[in-house]
C-alpha cells in the first residue's frame, strides 16, 4: 500500500506526519519526495548505504556528422536546441544546447537524419538510499540552480518496494513535482491548518487528489487555532478527518530540534497507529 | 525601481504575511504573487480584478482514435508513460514533447496547445496587484511566474515606482529560479528549526548561483532560542544581514483569520519589528 501526504503548500506538516506514521509501524519504507527541500532526513537520521547520480539525457551533439538541417531544433518543444548553419561570415556551422531546458525526451536524437545526437548524462541531483532500524529510507536531493525536479522523483519511486507500507512525503503545489510524487498513490493524506491560508491551499490539493482520482483524507495540524471553516468545508464535502493535532509549544519545540514526536510523546504512538487503521478501512480491498 | 523578492526554501515560514506587510507600508509599488500553484495573498489585499488574461503553455498530445493503426510506435517512444495500451493519453504525464506525433505515420496524433491557468492585473487599497492562477494539475508554473514578474515591473516602469515586491513560492525549483531572476535582493524568511535552517542553507545557494543579494529574517525565533541563534551564527559566518526577528504571536494568526495584514491590525510588538525589517530592506540599494 502506498500512502502519500501533501497539502497544496508547505509549512503545515507534511513530514511531521509522513516521519512520524512511518515510525508507528513495522514493514515501513519512507520516501521523501521533496526533492527541492528534503527533510525527513533530519528526524529520521538514516544511515545512509548508497549514494546515486540522478540524471537527466541531454543531447550531444557530433558536429562531424551534422548538416545543421535544423531539425532537431524544429522538434524541441522546450527550445533547449539553437542550430546556426554555416554562412559566408561564419563558415563553420554551430549548435547549441541549453541542458537546463531540455527535458529529456530524445525527440531530437531520434529524429535527427544525420544520427549526429546522442544522449548524455546531466547529473541534476543524488538519490541516497538508506534506512534506521527496520525502517528503510530512500531521498533525493536537486543541485542547486536545477529547475526540474520530476525526474529526480521519479527515481526516488522507482525504488517503492511493494513488499512494504509505503510512505511518500511529497514536495508543496499543485503542479509537476506534487503530481509526480502522488500519481500511483493507493491513499492521499492532506495536512492542513484551520486559518484562511490553510483553507484556500486543502480546496486546491484537494482538487489534485480528485483529478488522480486518488482517495484522500484530512489532517488537522494545529487544529486549536484558526476558525472552524476548514472543519465545515470537510463536513459539507464529506471528506473524513483522519486526525487532529492541537498546537503545542513542546510539539513545535521537538519539530525545531529535528525529533519525532512518537519519540517523546508515546501517546501519538497509538493517535498515528489508530489513523492508520481508519486510512486502511477507506481503502478498496486492492489496495491493501 | 527596485525588485524585492521575499522567499525561504518551503512554505508556512511567514512570507505572505510579511510581504502583506509590506503592502501596507511601502508606498509607491507593484505588489506580486508568484506562488501560483497555491496563491495566498490575495487573502490578505482582497483584489479588486481589473483584468484577466489566459495563460496558455505547453501542449498535450491527443489521438484521433479514428485514424490510429494501433502501431505502437507511440508507446515506444514516450518517455514519460503518457501514451496508455488503449491508445489513449494520460494528460496528467504527458509532457507536450510532442515526439509520439512526429513519429506516427498515420497523423493520428494530435498536439493541442494547454489553456495552463490565468492571470490578473488587480486594483487593491495597496495599489496594484499582478497574481495568477495556475490550472490544477498545469505544468509550467516558472514560465507564469515570469509572467507575472513581468506584467508587474511594466507597470512600475510606466507609473515610475520605486518598488516590485513579490511574495515568493517555496522551493528551490523552476517557480523560484524564475521568480528571483534579476531581482535587486531577497528576503528570506526562515524559522528557527532543523529544517529551517536546512532548506534557507539551500535557497541561499540559490540566490547566490544567479547572483541576487539575500537578507535574512527569523520568524517565530521565541520558539526555539537556541536554534535562532544557530542560525544567526551562520548567516554571520556567511556574510548574510539578519535585518529581523519576530516572536511567534498568536494574534498572527488571528490577523489572517480577519484578512488583515499585522501591521494594520496590531500596535504591538510585532508591528514594530516588522516595520523596522520594512525599513532596513528599503535601504538595501547598498548591498549591491
Amino acid at each position: 500500500m502506498i500512502i502519500s501526504i501533501a497539502s497544496g503548500k508547505g509549512g503545515t506538516g507534511k513530514t511531521t506526519i509522513a516521519v512520524n506514521l512511518a515510525l508507528s509501524f513495522k514493514n515501513v519504507q519512507l520516501l521523501d519526495c521533496d526533492v527541492e527541500g528534503p527533510n525527513a532526513h533530519i528526524f529520521i537520521k538514516p544511515e545512509i548505504k548508497r549514494r546515486e547520480p540522478a540524471y537527466i539525457p541531454v543531447p550531444e551533439v557530433d558536429e562531424t556528422k551534422c548538416s545543421y538541417c535544423g531539425m532537431c531544433r524544429k522538434v524541441c518543444a522546450y527550445n533547449a536546441i539553437a542550430v546556426f548553419p554555416p554562412s559566408d561570415d561564419n563558415k563553420k556551422g554551430s549548435v547549441l544546447i541549453f541542458p537546463h531546458l531540455c527535458h529529456g525526451c530524445g525527440a531530437c536524437s531520434l529524429l535527427c537524419p544525420a544520427m549526429a545526437i546522442k544522449e548524455v548524462n546531466k547529473g541534476i541531483g543524488i538519490i541516497e538510499i538508506g534506512g534506521k532500524d527496520d525502517l528503510q529510507f530512500i531521498h533525493g536531493r536537486l543541485n542547486i540552480g536545477e529547475a526540474m525536479s520530476p525526474p529526480i522523483i521519479r527515481q526516488v519511486k522507482n525504488y517503492i518496494n511493494p513488499t512494504r507500507t509505503v510512505i511518500i512525503d511529497a514536495p508543496p503545489g499543485t503542479s509537476c513535482p506534487v503530481i509526480t510524487a502522488v500519481k500511483g498513490s493507493d491513499f492521499c493524506i492532506l495536512v492542513t491548518e484551520p486559518t484562511p491560508f490553510g483553507l484556500n491551499d486543502l480546496i486546491l490539493a484537494v482538487e489534485v487528489v480528485k483529478k488522480l482520482k486518488i482517495p484522500f483524507g484530512i489532517v488537522i495540524n494545529c487544529a486549536d487555532i484558526g476558525d472552524d471553516n476548514v472543519d465545515k468545508y470537510c463536513q459539507d464535502n464529506k471528506i473524513p478527518i483522519l486526525l487532529r493535532i492541537p498546537f503545542d509549544r513542546e510539539i513545535a519545540l521537538l519539530y525545531s530540534k529535528g525529533i519525532p514526536i512518537v519519540h517523546a510523546k508515546k501517546e501519538y504512538k497509538e493517535k498515528f497507529q489508530n489513523m492508520f487503521n481508519s486510512v486502511s478501512k477507506l481503502l478498496t480491498p486492492r489496495a491493501l | 525601481m527596485k525588485q524585492i523578492v521575499i522567499i525561504s526554501g518551503k512554505g508556512g515560514t511567514g512570507k505572505t504575511v510579511l510581504t502583506a506587510s509590506f503592502a501596507a507600508l511601502a508606498k509607491n509599488k507593484v505588489m506580486v504573487d508568484c506562488d501560483v500553484d497555491a496563491a495566498d495573498l490575495h487573502l490578505l489585499l482582497q483584489p479588486v480584478i481589473k483584468e484577466r488574461h489566459e495563460f496558455k503553455s505547453g501542449k498535450t498530445a491527443r489521438i484521433d482514435a479514428a485514424a490510429c493503426q494501433q502501431c505502437s510506435k507511440c508507446i515506444n517512444v514516450c518517455r514519460f508513460g503518457a501514451i496508455r495500451d488503449d491508445f489513449t493519453v494520460d494528460a496528467i504525464s504527458c509532457e507536450g514533447c510532442g515526439l509520439c506525433s512526429y513519429v506516427c505515420f498515420d497523423g493520428a496524433i494530435i498536439m493541442e496547445e494547454n489553456l495552463s491557468g490565468e492571470w490578473f492585473i488587480s486594483d487593491t487599497k495597496y495599489g496594484p496587484f499582478v497574481h495568477a492562477k495556475l490550472g490544477i494539475a498545469e505544468e509550467n508554473s516558472g514560465k507564469l511566474v515570469a509572467k507575472i514578474r513581468q506584467v508587474a515591473k511594466e507597470i512600475a516602469e510606466k507609473n515610475a515606482m520605486d518598488y516590485v515586491i513579490v511574495d515568493g513560492p517555496p522551493g528551490i525549483g523552476c517557480p523560484v529560479i524564475a521568480s528571483l531572476a534579476g531581482a535587486d535582493c531577497a528576503l528570506i524568511v526562515t524559522e528557527p528549526t532543523l529544517s529551517g535552517l536546512h532548506d534557507a542553507e539551500r535557497v541561499i545557494e540559490v540566490a547566490r548561483h544567479f547572483k541576487i543579494p539575500v537578507k535574512l529574517v527569523v520568524n517565530k525565533y521565541d520558539l526555539n532560542p537556541d536554534m535562532s541563534d544557530k542560525i544567526e551564527y551562520f548567516c554571520k559566518e556567511n556574510a548574510i544581514p539578519v535585518i529581523g526577528k519576530i516572536a511567534f504571536d498568536k494574534v498572527v494568526i488571528e490577523s489572517i483569520v480577519k484578512g488583515r495584514t499585522i501591521v494594520e491590525y496590531t500596535n504591538g510588538k510585532i508591528k514594530e519589528e516588522v516595520v523596522k525589517i520594512w525599513e532596513e530592506l528599503k535601504g538595501f540599494s547598498q548591498c549591491r
